[in-house]
Protein backbone atom coordinates (compact mmCIF):
# COMPACT_ATOMS: atom_id res chain seq x y z
CA UNK A 1 0.00 0.00 0.00
CA UNK A 2 2.79 2.07 0.49
CA UNK A 3 4.64 1.73 -2.66
CA UNK A 4 1.34 2.17 -3.65
CA UNK A 5 0.73 5.45 -2.61
CA UNK A 6 4.42 6.65 -3.61
CA UNK A 7 3.56 5.61 -7.32
CA UNK A 8 0.55 7.30 -6.87
CA UNK A 9 2.45 10.18 -5.88
CA UNK A 10 4.66 10.23 -8.69
CA UNK A 11 2.80 10.15 -11.08
CA UNK A 12 0.52 12.96 -10.01
CA UNK A 13 3.60 14.89 -9.34
CA UNK A 14 4.76 14.19 -12.53
CA UNK A 15 1.30 15.47 -14.10
CA UNK A 16 1.15 18.83 -12.00
CA UNK A 17 4.40 19.39 -13.36
CA UNK A 18 3.70 18.86 -16.18
CA UNK A 19 0.33 20.99 -16.30
CA UNK A 20 1.27 23.02 -18.87
CA UNK A 21 0.53 19.53 -21.17
CA UNK A 22 -2.60 19.49 -19.19
CA UNK A 23 -3.95 23.04 -19.19
CA UNK A 24 -3.05 22.18 -23.43
CA UNK A 25 -5.23 19.17 -23.60
CA UNK A 26 -7.81 20.66 -21.63
CA UNK A 27 -7.67 23.39 -24.51
CA UNK A 28 -7.87 20.38 -27.06
CA UNK A 29 -11.14 18.95 -25.42
CA UNK A 30 -13.00 22.20 -25.31
CA UNK A 31 -11.69 22.62 -28.80
CA UNK A 32 -13.54 19.22 -29.72
CA UNK A 33 -16.42 20.42 -28.01
CA UNK A 34 -16.86 23.96 -30.25
CA UNK A 35 -16.01 21.64 -33.30
CA UNK A 36 -18.72 19.87 -32.85
CA UNK A 37 -20.96 22.79 -32.42
CA UNK A 38 -19.76 24.29 -35.24
CA UNK A 39 -20.27 20.94 -37.19
CA UNK A 40 -23.58 20.71 -36.35
CA UNK A 41 -24.34 24.60 -37.27
CA UNK A 42 -27.19 26.79 -34.96
CA UNK A 43 -29.48 23.76 -34.76
CA UNK A 44 -29.97 23.43 -30.88
CA UNK A 45 -31.99 21.35 -30.39
CA UNK A 46 -29.98 18.97 -32.67
CA UNK A 47 -26.95 19.77 -30.24
CA UNK A 48 -28.85 19.85 -27.11
CA UNK A 49 -30.12 15.91 -27.94
CA UNK A 50 -26.50 14.97 -28.81
CA UNK A 51 -24.86 16.81 -26.28
CA UNK A 52 -24.14 13.12 -24.27
CA UNK A 53 -22.64 11.82 -27.00
CA UNK A 54 -20.02 15.37 -28.02
CA UNK A 55 -19.27 14.93 -24.45
CA UNK A 56 -18.02 11.97 -24.44
CA UNK A 57 -16.78 11.79 -27.60
CA UNK A 58 -14.38 14.57 -27.02
CA UNK A 59 -13.20 12.32 -23.31
CA UNK A 60 -12.79 9.93 -25.26
CA UNK A 61 -10.19 11.35 -27.90
CA UNK A 62 -8.44 13.14 -25.60
CA UNK A 63 -7.96 10.15 -23.29
CA UNK A 64 -5.34 8.47 -25.96
CA UNK A 65 -3.78 11.91 -26.13
CA UNK A 66 -3.28 11.73 -22.00
CA UNK A 67 -2.66 8.16 -22.00
CA UNK A 68 -0.09 8.04 -24.59
CA UNK A 69 2.11 10.66 -22.84
CA UNK A 70 1.72 8.91 -19.66
CA UNK A 71 4.08 6.27 -20.86
CA UNK A 72 6.04 8.07 -23.19
CA UNK A 73 7.44 10.38 -20.39
CA UNK A 74 8.72 7.24 -18.94
CA UNK A 75 10.14 5.77 -21.85
CA UNK A 76 11.82 8.78 -22.85
CA UNK A 77 13.52 9.24 -19.49
CA UNK A 78 14.27 5.58 -19.35
CA UNK A 79 12.33 5.41 -16.10
CA UNK A 80 10.58 2.91 -17.06
CA UNK A 81 13.51 0.23 -16.31
CA UNK A 82 14.07 1.80 -13.43
CA UNK A 83 10.06 1.30 -11.99
CA UNK A 84 10.69 -2.62 -13.44
CA UNK A 85 13.85 -2.96 -11.24
CA UNK A 86 12.95 -1.87 -8.27
CA UNK A 87 11.10 -4.32 -5.85
CA UNK A 88 7.36 -3.20 -6.34
CA UNK A 89 4.85 -5.84 -7.88
CA UNK A 90 3.73 -4.65 -11.23
CA UNK A 91 -0.36 -4.40 -10.07
CA UNK A 92 1.18 -1.36 -7.91
CA UNK A 93 2.57 0.06 -10.50
CA UNK A 94 -0.41 -0.39 -13.28
CA UNK A 95 -2.79 0.91 -10.46
CA UNK A 96 -1.07 3.85 -10.13
CA UNK A 97 -0.62 4.75 -13.06
CA UNK A 98 -4.07 4.44 -13.68
CA UNK A 99 -5.96 5.61 -10.92
CA UNK A 100 -3.28 8.87 -11.63
CA UNK A 101 -4.57 8.93 -15.58
CA UNK A 102 -8.22 8.65 -14.31
CA UNK A 103 -7.56 11.61 -11.97
CA UNK A 104 -6.03 13.55 -14.68
CA UNK A 105 -9.64 12.41 -16.89
CA UNK A 106 -11.94 13.40 -14.40
CA UNK A 107 -10.27 16.82 -14.37
CA UNK A 108 -10.70 17.25 -17.83
CA UNK A 109 -14.13 15.90 -17.96
CA UNK A 110 -14.98 18.32 -14.91
CA UNK A 111 -13.63 20.96 -16.98
CA UNK A 112 -15.81 20.02 -19.91
CA UNK A 113 -18.83 19.95 -18.30
CA UNK A 114 -19.72 23.48 -17.58
CA UNK A 115 -18.64 24.05 -21.07
CA UNK A 116 -20.40 21.88 -22.78
CA UNK A 117 -23.97 22.52 -20.36
CA UNK A 118 -22.81 26.03 -21.94
CA UNK A 119 -22.33 25.76 -25.51
CA UNK A 120 -24.98 23.20 -26.04
CA UNK A 121 -27.98 25.43 -23.77
CA UNK A 122 -28.12 22.48 -21.42
CA UNK A 123 -30.74 21.85 -18.30
CA UNK A 124 -29.81 19.44 -15.60
CA UNK A 125 -32.83 17.81 -15.22
CA UNK A 126 -31.45 14.73 -12.72
CA UNK A 127 -28.80 15.07 -10.31
CA UNK A 128 -25.35 16.43 -10.43
CA UNK A 129 -23.95 14.01 -8.05
CA UNK A 130 -25.01 10.97 -10.28
CA UNK A 131 -23.32 12.90 -13.48
CA UNK A 132 -20.54 13.10 -11.90
CA UNK A 133 -20.73 9.34 -10.53
CA UNK A 134 -21.15 8.73 -14.43
CA UNK A 135 -18.40 10.73 -15.85
CA UNK A 136 -16.18 8.99 -12.63
CA UNK A 137 -17.53 5.20 -14.03
CA UNK A 138 -16.68 6.17 -17.75
CA UNK A 139 -13.46 7.28 -17.07
CA UNK A 140 -12.53 4.67 -15.09
CA UNK A 141 -13.58 2.34 -18.59
CA UNK A 142 -11.24 4.12 -20.69
CA UNK A 143 -8.39 4.60 -18.44
CA UNK A 144 -8.20 0.77 -17.31
CA UNK A 145 -7.42 -0.61 -20.65
CA UNK A 146 -6.04 2.34 -21.94
CA UNK A 147 -3.59 2.21 -19.56
CA UNK A 148 -2.40 -1.48 -20.46
CA UNK A 149 -2.04 -0.48 -23.79
CA UNK A 150 -0.57 2.76 -23.52
CA UNK A 151 2.37 0.72 -21.97
CA UNK A 152 2.37 -2.34 -24.63
CA UNK A 153 2.72 0.34 -27.16
CA UNK A 154 4.61 2.45 -24.92
CA UNK A 155 8.34 2.33 -27.21
CA UNK A 156 6.34 1.87 -30.83
CA UNK A 157 6.97 4.51 -33.14
CA UNK A 158 3.38 4.57 -34.24
CA UNK A 159 1.93 4.45 -31.09
CA UNK A 160 -0.30 7.44 -32.24
CA UNK A 161 -2.08 5.09 -34.63
CA UNK A 162 -1.79 1.85 -32.66
CA UNK A 163 -3.40 3.13 -29.31
CA UNK A 164 -6.57 3.96 -30.55
CA UNK A 165 -7.12 1.47 -33.29
CA UNK A 166 -6.73 -0.82 -29.83
CA UNK A 167 -8.69 0.75 -27.32
CA UNK A 168 -11.53 2.15 -29.31
CA UNK A 169 -13.21 -1.11 -29.86
CA UNK A 170 -12.73 -2.35 -26.39
CA UNK A 171 -13.98 1.07 -24.86
CA UNK A 172 -17.22 1.01 -27.30
CA UNK A 173 -19.37 -1.12 -24.25
CA UNK A 174 -18.35 1.33 -21.56
CA UNK A 175 -18.50 4.82 -23.82
CA UNK A 176 -22.25 3.60 -24.96
CA UNK A 177 -23.87 3.13 -21.38
CA UNK A 178 -21.85 6.49 -20.64
CA UNK A 179 -23.39 8.04 -23.53
CA UNK A 180 -27.02 6.60 -22.28
CA UNK A 181 -26.55 7.18 -18.71
CA UNK A 182 -25.85 10.60 -19.37
CA UNK A 183 -28.57 11.69 -21.84
CA UNK A 184 -30.84 10.11 -19.29
CA UNK A 185 -29.30 12.45 -16.10
CA UNK A 186 -29.27 15.71 -18.75
CA UNK A 187 -32.76 14.45 -20.04
CA UNK A 188 -35.17 12.70 -17.46
CA UNK A 189 -35.18 9.24 -16.72
CA UNK A 190 -39.12 8.68 -17.34
CA UNK A 191 -38.50 5.23 -17.58
CA UNK A 192 -36.12 4.27 -14.99
CA UNK A 193 -33.31 2.88 -17.14
CA UNK A 194 -30.73 5.16 -15.21
CA UNK A 195 -29.55 1.87 -12.73
CA UNK A 196 -29.60 -0.63 -15.66
CA UNK A 197 -27.51 1.44 -17.92
CA UNK A 198 -25.04 2.41 -14.40
CA UNK A 199 -25.32 -0.91 -13.62
CA UNK A 200 -23.21 -1.97 -16.82
CA UNK A 201 -20.88 0.50 -16.87
CA UNK A 202 -20.01 -0.62 -13.58
CA UNK A 203 -19.54 -4.68 -14.59
CA UNK A 204 -17.15 -3.38 -17.84
CA UNK A 205 -15.36 -1.30 -14.77
CA UNK A 206 -14.72 -4.23 -12.89
CA UNK A 207 -14.01 -6.68 -15.77
CA UNK A 208 -11.23 -3.93 -17.15
CA UNK A 209 -9.62 -2.81 -13.65
CA UNK A 210 -9.09 -6.20 -12.62
CA UNK A 211 -8.37 -7.78 -15.73
CA UNK A 212 -5.87 -5.09 -16.89
CA UNK A 213 -4.00 -5.06 -13.52
CA UNK A 214 -3.74 -9.09 -13.63
CA UNK A 215 -2.15 -8.80 -17.38
CA UNK A 216 0.19 -5.31 -16.71
CA UNK A 217 3.25 -7.37 -15.29
CA UNK A 218 3.28 -9.82 -18.56
CA UNK A 219 3.82 -6.43 -20.80
CA UNK A 220 6.40 -4.94 -18.79
CA UNK A 221 8.16 -8.29 -18.85
CA UNK A 222 11.55 -7.71 -21.29
CA UNK B 1 1.07 -38.39 -41.20
CA UNK B 2 2.15 -34.93 -42.00
CA UNK B 3 1.00 -31.59 -41.73
CA UNK B 4 0.93 -30.83 -44.93
CA UNK B 5 -1.37 -33.93 -45.30
CA UNK B 6 -3.24 -33.46 -42.77
CA UNK B 7 -4.42 -29.98 -44.32
CA UNK B 8 -5.33 -31.54 -47.28
CA UNK B 9 -7.09 -34.22 -45.95
CA UNK B 10 -8.88 -31.98 -43.44
CA UNK B 11 -9.59 -29.19 -46.51
CA UNK B 12 -11.03 -32.29 -48.89
CA UNK B 13 -13.60 -33.40 -46.49
CA UNK B 14 -14.63 -30.06 -45.69
CA UNK B 15 -15.29 -29.33 -49.12
CA UNK B 16 -16.93 -32.28 -49.94
CA UNK B 17 -19.00 -31.83 -46.52
CA UNK B 18 -19.57 -28.20 -47.52
CA UNK B 19 -20.25 -29.15 -50.92
CA UNK B 20 -22.95 -31.87 -49.46
CA UNK B 21 -24.77 -30.06 -46.98
CA UNK B 22 -25.17 -26.69 -49.68
CA UNK B 23 -26.56 -29.00 -52.50
CA UNK B 24 -28.99 -30.88 -49.93
CA UNK B 25 -29.95 -26.95 -48.56
CA UNK B 26 -30.30 -26.00 -52.06
CA UNK B 27 -32.35 -28.26 -54.13
CA UNK B 28 -33.91 -30.88 -51.53
CA UNK B 29 -35.23 -28.60 -48.24
CA UNK B 30 -38.29 -26.74 -48.58
CA UNK B 31 -38.10 -22.71 -49.17
CA UNK B 32 -38.03 -20.80 -45.46
CA UNK B 33 -41.46 -20.25 -44.62
CA UNK B 34 -41.08 -16.01 -43.72
CA UNK B 35 -37.63 -15.56 -45.90
CA UNK B 36 -38.67 -17.68 -49.00
CA UNK B 37 -35.76 -18.96 -50.84
CA UNK B 38 -33.41 -16.11 -49.46
CA UNK B 39 -33.31 -18.54 -46.00
CA UNK B 40 -31.23 -20.91 -47.36
CA UNK B 41 -28.09 -18.84 -46.86
CA UNK B 42 -29.02 -19.94 -43.45
CA UNK B 43 -26.77 -22.91 -44.17
CA UNK B 44 -23.81 -20.78 -44.92
CA UNK B 45 -24.27 -18.12 -42.04
CA UNK B 46 -24.45 -20.14 -39.56
CA UNK B 47 -21.55 -22.28 -39.85
CA UNK B 48 -18.97 -19.25 -40.97
CA UNK B 49 -20.44 -16.97 -37.68
CA UNK B 50 -19.75 -20.39 -35.37
CA UNK B 51 -16.35 -21.24 -37.15
CA UNK B 52 -15.41 -17.36 -36.51
CA UNK B 53 -15.98 -17.56 -32.90
CA UNK B 54 -14.41 -20.78 -32.32
CA UNK B 55 -11.48 -19.56 -34.00
CA UNK B 56 -11.08 -16.27 -31.57
CA UNK B 57 -11.78 -18.61 -29.09
CA UNK B 58 -9.04 -21.20 -30.24
CA UNK B 59 -6.75 -17.81 -30.46
CA UNK B 60 -7.83 -16.81 -26.41
CA UNK B 61 -7.05 -20.00 -25.40
CA UNK B 62 -3.58 -20.05 -26.91
CA UNK B 63 -2.88 -16.35 -26.05
CA UNK B 64 -3.56 -18.15 -22.31
CA UNK B 65 -1.50 -20.69 -23.01
CA UNK B 66 1.46 -18.14 -24.22
CA UNK B 67 1.40 -16.43 -21.52
CA UNK B 68 1.52 -19.17 -19.16
CA UNK B 69 4.10 -21.40 -20.87
CA UNK B 70 5.86 -18.57 -22.98
CA UNK B 71 6.08 -21.47 -25.94
CA UNK B 72 6.69 -20.73 -29.17
CA UNK B 73 4.19 -22.71 -30.38
CA UNK B 74 1.26 -21.53 -28.34
CA UNK B 75 2.10 -18.05 -29.95
CA UNK B 76 2.05 -19.35 -33.92
CA UNK B 77 -1.61 -20.78 -33.19
CA UNK B 78 -2.62 -17.91 -31.53
CA UNK B 79 -1.61 -15.76 -34.90
CA UNK B 80 -3.43 -18.40 -36.88
CA UNK B 81 -6.26 -18.18 -34.47
CA UNK B 82 -6.87 -14.85 -34.94
CA UNK B 83 -6.61 -14.34 -38.99
CA UNK B 84 -8.62 -17.26 -39.55
CA UNK B 85 -11.41 -15.53 -37.17
CA UNK B 86 -10.69 -12.73 -39.38
CA UNK B 87 -11.36 -14.19 -42.54
CA UNK B 88 -14.66 -15.73 -41.37
CA UNK B 89 -16.02 -13.16 -39.95
CA UNK B 90 -15.80 -10.19 -42.35
CA UNK B 91 -17.49 -12.98 -44.79
CA UNK B 92 -20.31 -12.87 -41.99
CA UNK B 93 -20.14 -9.31 -42.26
CA UNK B 94 -20.79 -9.50 -46.08
CA UNK B 95 -23.17 -12.49 -46.05
CA UNK B 96 -25.28 -10.23 -43.06
CA UNK B 97 -26.15 -8.01 -45.32
CA UNK B 98 -26.51 -10.22 -48.45
CA UNK B 99 -29.57 -11.59 -46.26
CA UNK B 100 -31.01 -8.66 -44.28
CA UNK B 101 -31.90 -6.85 -47.47
CA UNK B 102 -33.97 -8.96 -49.94
CA UNK B 103 -35.72 -9.85 -46.41
CA UNK B 104 -35.18 -6.46 -44.36
CA UNK B 105 -34.99 -3.69 -46.99
CA UNK B 106 -31.71 -2.24 -45.63
CA UNK B 107 -28.28 -3.42 -45.93
CA UNK B 108 -26.91 -2.43 -42.25
CA UNK B 109 -28.19 -1.15 -39.10
CA UNK B 110 -26.84 -0.46 -35.51
CA UNK B 111 -28.37 -3.69 -33.75
CA UNK B 112 -26.54 -4.92 -30.90
CA UNK B 113 -25.58 -8.71 -32.93
CA UNK B 114 -24.43 -6.23 -36.01
CA UNK B 115 -22.50 -3.70 -33.72
CA UNK B 116 -20.58 -6.07 -31.66
CA UNK B 117 -19.37 -8.06 -34.45
CA UNK B 118 -18.38 -4.98 -36.09
CA UNK B 119 -16.41 -4.00 -32.63
CA UNK B 120 -15.05 -7.63 -33.22
CA UNK B 121 -13.61 -7.46 -36.21
CA UNK B 122 -11.86 -3.95 -35.66
CA UNK B 123 -10.39 -5.37 -31.91
CA UNK B 124 -8.88 -7.62 -33.53
CA UNK B 125 -7.70 -5.51 -36.13
CA UNK B 126 -5.50 -3.74 -34.19
CA UNK B 127 -4.35 -6.79 -32.22
CA UNK B 128 -3.05 -8.30 -35.77
CA UNK B 129 -1.28 -4.20 -36.89
CA UNK B 130 0.58 -4.00 -33.31
CA UNK B 131 1.70 -7.91 -34.20
CA UNK B 132 3.32 -6.27 -37.57
CA UNK B 133 4.67 -3.44 -35.44
CA UNK B 134 6.60 -4.97 -32.56
CA UNK B 135 9.45 -6.95 -34.20
CA UNK B 136 11.40 -8.23 -31.44
CA UNK B 137 9.78 -11.38 -30.37
CA UNK B 138 9.30 -11.83 -26.65
CA UNK B 139 7.84 -8.82 -26.34
CA UNK B 140 5.24 -8.73 -29.38
CA UNK B 141 4.48 -12.35 -28.11
CA UNK B 142 3.27 -10.91 -24.15
CA UNK B 143 1.74 -7.89 -25.65
CA UNK B 144 -0.59 -9.45 -28.42
CA UNK B 145 -1.37 -12.40 -25.99
CA UNK B 146 -2.45 -9.41 -23.50
CA UNK B 147 -4.74 -7.71 -26.75
CA UNK B 148 -6.14 -11.13 -27.69
CA UNK B 149 -7.46 -11.92 -24.26
CA UNK B 150 -8.70 -8.11 -23.99
CA UNK B 151 -10.22 -8.23 -27.27
CA UNK B 152 -11.81 -11.64 -26.58
CA UNK B 153 -13.98 -9.90 -24.27
CA UNK B 154 -16.16 -9.14 -27.06
CA UNK B 155 -16.55 -12.69 -28.51
CA UNK B 156 -19.58 -13.85 -25.40
CA UNK B 157 -21.40 -10.18 -25.94
CA UNK B 158 -21.81 -11.19 -29.63
CA UNK B 159 -23.22 -14.37 -29.00
CA UNK B 160 -25.20 -13.27 -26.37
CA UNK B 161 -26.36 -10.07 -27.56
CA UNK B 162 -29.34 -10.96 -29.37
CA UNK B 163 -30.65 -12.40 -25.81
CA UNK B 164 -29.21 -9.27 -23.96
CA UNK B 165 -30.74 -6.77 -26.28
CA UNK B 166 -33.93 -6.18 -28.09
CA UNK B 167 -32.25 -7.28 -31.60
CA UNK B 168 -33.46 -7.45 -35.50
CA UNK B 169 -31.28 -10.64 -36.09
CA UNK B 170 -32.61 -14.14 -35.45
CA UNK B 171 -32.41 -15.60 -32.37
CA UNK B 172 -30.05 -18.08 -30.69
CA UNK B 173 -29.69 -20.75 -32.91
CA UNK B 174 -30.10 -24.08 -31.08
CA UNK B 175 -30.84 -27.56 -32.31
CA UNK B 176 -34.79 -27.05 -31.22
CA UNK B 177 -35.27 -23.98 -33.39
CA UNK B 178 -34.58 -25.10 -36.81
CA UNK B 179 -36.88 -28.47 -38.15
CA UNK B 180 -35.39 -31.69 -39.19
CA UNK B 181 -35.38 -31.17 -42.55
CA UNK B 182 -33.20 -27.92 -42.54
CA UNK B 183 -30.80 -29.21 -39.52
CA UNK B 184 -29.86 -31.98 -42.02
CA UNK B 185 -27.71 -29.58 -43.97
CA UNK B 186 -27.31 -27.22 -41.88
CA UNK B 187 -25.19 -29.34 -39.54
CA UNK B 188 -23.60 -31.10 -42.75
CA UNK B 189 -22.36 -27.48 -43.37
CA UNK B 190 -21.16 -26.76 -39.99
CA UNK B 191 -19.29 -29.83 -40.01
CA UNK B 192 -17.58 -29.19 -43.26
CA UNK B 193 -17.13 -25.40 -42.55
CA UNK B 194 -15.42 -26.61 -39.11
CA UNK B 195 -12.70 -28.96 -41.12
CA UNK B 196 -11.99 -26.40 -43.60
CA UNK B 197 -11.57 -24.09 -40.61
CA UNK B 198 -9.44 -26.67 -39.27
CA UNK B 199 -7.63 -26.98 -42.66
CA UNK B 200 -6.97 -23.31 -42.90
CA UNK B 201 -5.86 -22.87 -39.38
CA UNK B 202 -3.05 -25.58 -40.43
CA UNK B 203 -2.18 -24.22 -42.96
CA UNK B 204 -1.73 -20.84 -41.77
CA UNK B 205 0.32 -22.23 -38.56
CA UNK B 206 2.39 -24.08 -41.18
CA UNK B 207 2.92 -20.37 -42.47
CA UNK B 208 3.60 -18.84 -38.66
CA UNK B 209 5.93 -21.58 -37.93
CA UNK B 210 8.15 -21.32 -40.78
CA UNK B 211 8.09 -17.76 -40.80
CA UNK B 212 9.18 -18.01 -36.92
CA UNK B 213 11.76 -20.35 -37.88
CA UNK B 214 13.65 -18.49 -40.39
CA UNK B 215 13.51 -15.00 -38.30
CA UNK B 216 13.70 -16.12 -34.68
CA UNK B 217 15.68 -19.77 -35.08
CA UNK B 218 17.82 -20.13 -37.68
CA UNK B 219 21.36 -18.99 -36.90
CA UNK B 220 23.81 -16.53 -38.12
CA UNK B 221 24.77 -17.19 -41.70
CA UNK B 222 28.62 -17.08 -41.36
CA UNK B 223 30.72 -14.24 -43.30
CA UNK B 224 31.70 -15.40 -46.81
CA UNK B 225 35.19 -15.84 -47.45
CA UNK B 226 34.88 -14.99 -51.21
CA UNK B 227 34.55 -11.42 -49.86
CA UNK B 228 38.10 -11.38 -48.17
CA UNK B 229 39.67 -13.16 -51.26
CA UNK B 230 37.95 -10.17 -53.61
CA UNK B 231 39.58 -7.10 -51.51
CA UNK B 232 42.82 -8.95 -51.57
CA UNK B 233 43.45 -9.83 -55.19
CA UNK B 234 44.82 -6.59 -57.10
Amino acid sequence: MKTFLALLHKDLLVGWRGRVRLVGLATYALTLLLLFSFAVGPDTMALRDHASAYLWLAIMSSSTLLLAQSFQQEVEAGAIEGLILLPVPPPALYYAKALANLLLLLFLGVVMLPVAMVLFDLALSGSLLMLLLIILLGSAGIVAPGTLYAAMTARLSSQQVVLPLLLFPLVVPPILAAVKATDLVLEGDAMGQLPAWIGLLAIFDAIYWSLSGLLFGKVLDE
Amino acid sequence: MKLTHWILALGATGLLALGAGHGYGLLATPAEASMGETGRILYLHVPTAWVAMLAFTVAFLAAIGSLWSGKATWDLSMESGIEVGMVFSVLICIQGPIWAYPTQNYWWTWDPRLTTTAIMVVAFTGVLVMRRLIHQHERRMAATAVATIVSWVNVPVVYFSVEWWDSVHQDLSQVSSVDRVMLIPLLVSLAGTSLLGTAFFLARYRVARARYLTEEVAPELPDLPEQLELEDSP
